[in-house]
């Protein structure tokens, strides 16, 4: 497992191979946040983000079969067709790489301390992103081992 | 008892300040009652905390509840809901 909150930017190829190399692997999902349109400037709390991701990526351990996990997240100045962040799931069928990914990015959105601001002011946090967390909420994960 | 008080992204910017060390009156001693307590400081922090505000507190580095209790040297955090991602 793989958490980084760094300034710098990432290769998402390099990363996703990484999490090709063992034998057992039969899937490796994968999504990648761009800056859209308008430069930005990311804020996080040094302290918690690291600690906050880590948690959300346990928690996707413990709901799907997920042999491996990379997690990077940037901060500071962005601009258009920038990389934000990275998550790449590593399982032995796509089903719990997909739904793993997908789970940590909604996690993410709404629990990782990251505040955007933009020329125009602060992001406003949308009530989607609420929603597409809320969605995990009671579902057992789907735990298709071997 | 004296906790550390820190503000992120727009809150830290409508209150002028990263964040404080407090000591806090007895009585306080869970998350809800500082924001008020801090709320009773008037102005900015009056505005900025008020009770119609969305604000996401989180205590020694992980997301907490307006019930959640404190205790000495903890640190708190208050910040708007989070947009990273």
């Amino acid at each position: 497992m793989k958490v980084s909150v760094q300034r710098e930017d990432f290769d998402a190829g390099a990363e996703m191979r990484a999490l090709s190399r063992d034998p057992k692997v039969g899937a490796v999902a994968s999504f990648v946040g761009v800056v859209r349109e308008v430069a930005m400037t990311l804020e996080h709390y040094p302290g918690m983000t690291q600690k906050a991701l880590e948690r959300i990526v346990e928690e996707a351990k413990c709901r799907w079969q997920v042999m491996d996990c990379t997690v990077i997240h940037r901060y500071g100045e962005l601009a258009p067709t920038d990389q934000i962040v990275l998550v790449v799931v590593a399982s032995a069928h796509r089903g719990d790489a997909f739904a793993a990914c997908e789970f940590i990015m909604d996690y993410l959105k709404t629990q990782a301390p990251f505040w955007k601001k933009e020329a125009a002011g602060w992001v406003e946090a949308r009530a989607a992103d609420d929603e597409a967390a809320g969605r995990w909420n009671g579902l057992p994960g789907t735990r298709k081992l071997g | 008892m004296k906790v550390k008080v820190l503000y992120f992204a727009a809150l830290r910017e409508q209150l002028g300040t990263p964040g404080e060390e407090i000591e806090l009156p007895a009585g306080i001693g869970t998350v809800a009652a500082l924001r008020s307590h801090l709320r009773g400081r008037g102005g900015a922090w009056e505005l900025a905390l008020a009770e119609t505000k969305l604000v996401r507190m989180a205590v020694n580095q992980d997301m907490a509840p307006p019930a959640a209790a404190l205790k000495p040297g903890d640190e708190v955090a208050f910040f708007p809901p989070v947009t990273g991602g």
